[in-house]
């Protein structure tokens, strides 16, 4: 029905006339309590904050807060684009996933500078790289604080692994892969034990770390020249991959799709590297009928980190002095604890990651792995990448090549050629 | 009141409606269409330059073949199976009522709950249609894996959420056709087959003319079918390989996964160019037939 393109018309055409008007500003005041200031934050996911925004409230009586939650990274998107190109609707404070924040460190100006607002002095509360994401390249400007890190660890299946006569301790899985061409060998010894399920799920995850675990910079140099390929850690991660998928080990099972979900309970796949944000998701999709059969290792490489999030303020908002004191507030090592007991959201403040609070930390579902200590060593071991611009898309499309060879599609030498082009033609 | 102004005024609400709705984003995505503009919400002008990257660009082209290739095995199949449904439920049927609000049915299912069951129809390891395939020693197919075996899962999803609405609207023109003929011809010894295409058919042309237009422009729009049955994270690029990526998804990925407004603006004009185009050729086509 026409109704489709009307509609985007229409909010493209609400853009433009919300950009037009936004200037003379004057949002209705807020309505719900007088004398309070309303702080509206803008979350995707699960960030944990339920019990700090109480505290909040309690410790600050003139301020109430709202919290607009998006269930998906991906719908989130679109929608924080629209508020950001249109100057309204963002509310007081957003959350920047970190391939977004990339997306937005070329446009800075339509966020705070959290240095006006005594931001300087909380650089020790994070860790150095976290800390430089949000930066711009002058060192003037900072954009957000960080919330968490997507500290990796490998999350396996024990009852799988003992089925393949593969050892199911922790520890000794750990020792299982020291490289990544250990955990390739590890993945074809359990091919043989014949239990009928794959080695990993997708390409994508396996790739994603190994790139993250280069070190440095990936499609993108410091000075955002595209080096997809002449950048040997690209290549490094790349082939890789595609040794372990024509290996076999590799499900083909797209992430965050049906066939995964039901992949996780029904024993699809042995191993699947696993930020710690996604320990709920396991969790979740595996059922109360798994429990104790998942268990978590330390990830192949030194560590790593895959997404992780900041707060930051935008510009439009009629309250950023109150809006940057709460951003400082969730974000100090007090309030990144609260949520990772919360919602398993791995600190990026050091000073959090050692607290006994974390560090001791269980998690009863994966044997009650130390996953507090795991993924502190893991989140501690690793290098700060530098990712560009156009960071995700250019990783959507890399990934997609990966699928094309899973799917035997395309050899991975058209794949390879075939991400490449893509990159280029992108960012011209 | 005085005749002369209040009609226009009476009409006045459409107008107005349709120029703040329909007019005016019209409009301005050919303004942003002509600008370099991303996310600060104003950006350089380049004239005619994003629409000459448009016609270089070979996603672009895909997405086009993938949209028209599915307009097809979407509309053709369903408008054939409607106007025999139509004519089926035009006989003296018992129980007629039930039937018709049987055949409207699909129509108020939600697309994404569409898209949901035949993904999982057409799944690649536990789908239902690979399970019937193996019964008769066929290998299991990877659906999104290709473009022929995409485009058919997409299309049946389409096919079966419209063919009931395009047999009622059948249905309700068949039914002003007068009786009469349909005698007239029985006694000249025509078939009932014969009656069909020399009775019927040419009878609810106008009928026809707008499903074929109605189906056409909502095929060029396809979107949510293809979004769904792709899953993953990345599902806006239509598969690995943009195996059936639609047009307006790939508008969606230009201006909001790659953040080029200009770009996906300059995309959403060509799908309103292809549209008036596919109009009036069918318009043309049908006139001519008369």
């Amino acid at each position: 029905m026409p109704v489709r393109l009307r509609r985007t018309l229409l909010a493209t055409a609400l853009a433009g006339a919300l950009a037009a008007t936004s200037a003379c500003g004057g949002e209705a005041e807020d309505s719900a309590e007088p004398g309070k200031t309303t702080l509206v934050v803008k979350t995707f996911s699960q960030f944990g904050y339920e019990q700090l925004f109480a505290e909040y409230e309690a410790s600050h009586p003139d301020i109430s807060i709202e919290e607009e939650n998006i269930g998906k990274l991906g719908d989130y998107l679109p929608k924080l684009q629209q508020w950001i190109a249109t100057g309204e609707g963002a509310g007081d404070v957003v959350a920047l996933e970190e391939g977004i924040l990339s997306q937005f460190m070329a446009n800075p100006q339509h966020f705070v500078n959290l240095f006006d607002h005594g931001a300087a002095e909380l650089e020790s509360n994070f860790l150095d790289w976290k800390w430089q994401q949000a930066l711009t390249p002058d060192g003037n400007k900072l954009v957000g604080l960080g919330t968490d890190i997507g500290a990796q660890g490998m999350c396996y299946r024990t009852d799988l692994f003992a089925a393949a006569g593969l050892p199911t301790d922790r520890e000794a899985v750990g020792e299982l892969w020291p490289t990544w061409e250990d955990y390739l060998a590890t993945g074809k010894r359990f091919l043989n034990g014949g239990t009928g399920a794959h080695f990993f799920d997708s390409s994508n995850g396996i790739y994603q770390n190994i790139l993250m675990q280069q070190g440095d910079h990936t499609y993108y140099d410091t000075s955002n020249n595209l080096v997809i390929d002449s950048n040997p850690a690209v290549r490094t991660a790349w082939d890789m991959t595609i040794d372990m998928v024509e290996s076999g080990l590799s499900a083909n099972i797209e992430p965050w799709s049906p066939q995964w979900n039901a992949g996780f309970k029904n024993g699809k796949f042995a191993t699947i590297p696993c930020p710690s944000w996604m320990l709920g998701t396991i969790e979740k999709q595996s059922g109360p009928e798994n429990a104790d059969k998942w268990d978590v290792a330390k990830v192949p490489g030194d560590g790593a980190v895959r997404g992780g999030s900041f707060l930051a303020v935008p510009t439009q908002s009629e309250h950023q002095a109150e809006a940057a004191e709460l951003v400082k507030f969730l974000t100090s090592p007090e309030g990144q604890i609260a949520a990772f007991k919360s919602k398993n959201n791995f600190p990026s403040s050091p000073q959090a990651i050692d607290d006994p609070a974390v560090q001791n930390f269980t998690n009863d579902y994966f044997n009650n792995a130390p996953v507090g200590k795991i993924f502190g060593e893991s989140a501690k071991a690793i290098q700060p990448v530098y990712l560009g611009p156009d960071n995700n898309p250019i990783g959507d499309r890399v990934s997609n090549a990966l699928v094309a060879v899973e799917q035997g599609k395309l050899s991975p030498d058209e794949a390879w050629k075939k991400a490449v082009e893509d990159a280029k033609r992108l960012v011209n | 009141m005085d005749t002369k102004w209040s009609p226009y005024l009476f009409v006045a609400p459409f107008f107005v409606i349709f120029g703040i709705f329909g007019l005016f984003p019209l409009v301005y995505t050919a303004w942003v269409s002509l600008h370099q503009w991303s996310m600060g919400g104003s950006g350089t002008f380049i004239g005619f330059e994003n629409y000459l990257e448009l016609f270089d660009d070979p996603n672009f082209w895909n997405a086009t073949i993938n949209t028209l290739g599915m307009l097809v095995l979407a509309t053709v199949p369903q408008l054939l199976i409607a106007l025999v449904l139509a004519s089926l439920l035009n006989q003296g049927l018992r129980r007629l009522t039930f039937l018709r609000v049987g055949v409207l049915l699909p129509i108020v299912t939600s697309v994404a709950a569409i898209g949901i069951v035949f993904s999982q129809i057409y799944d690649r390891d536990a789908g239902m249609v690979n399970g019937m395939l193996g019964l008769i020693g066929v290998d299991a197919v990877d659906w999104r894996a290709d473009k022929w075996s995409s485009w058919i899962a997409i299309s049946t999803m389409v096919n079966w959420r419209w063919t009931g609405y395009n047999a009622l609207i059948y249905l309700a023109a068949m039914q002003s056709v007068p009786r009469d003929l349909y005698e007239a011809a029985t006694v000249d010894g025509a078939s009932r087959i014969r009656q069909f295409w020399s009775i019927t058919v040419p009878m609810i042309r106008p009928a026809i003319i707008f499903t074929v237009i109605i189906s056409t422009i909502a095929g060029m729009q396809l979107f949510t079918e293809p979004l769904i049955f792709g899953q993953g994270s990345y599902a806006i690029s239509g598969g690995s390989l943009r195996q059936f990526q639609t047009l307006s998804m790939y508008m969606f990925e230009k201006a909001f996964r790659d953040f080029d407004y200009g770009y996906g603006s300059a995309v959403a004009w060509m799908i309103f160019v292809l549209i008036m185009l596919l109009a009036l050729i069918n318009f043309l086509v049908m006139r001519k037939g008369k």
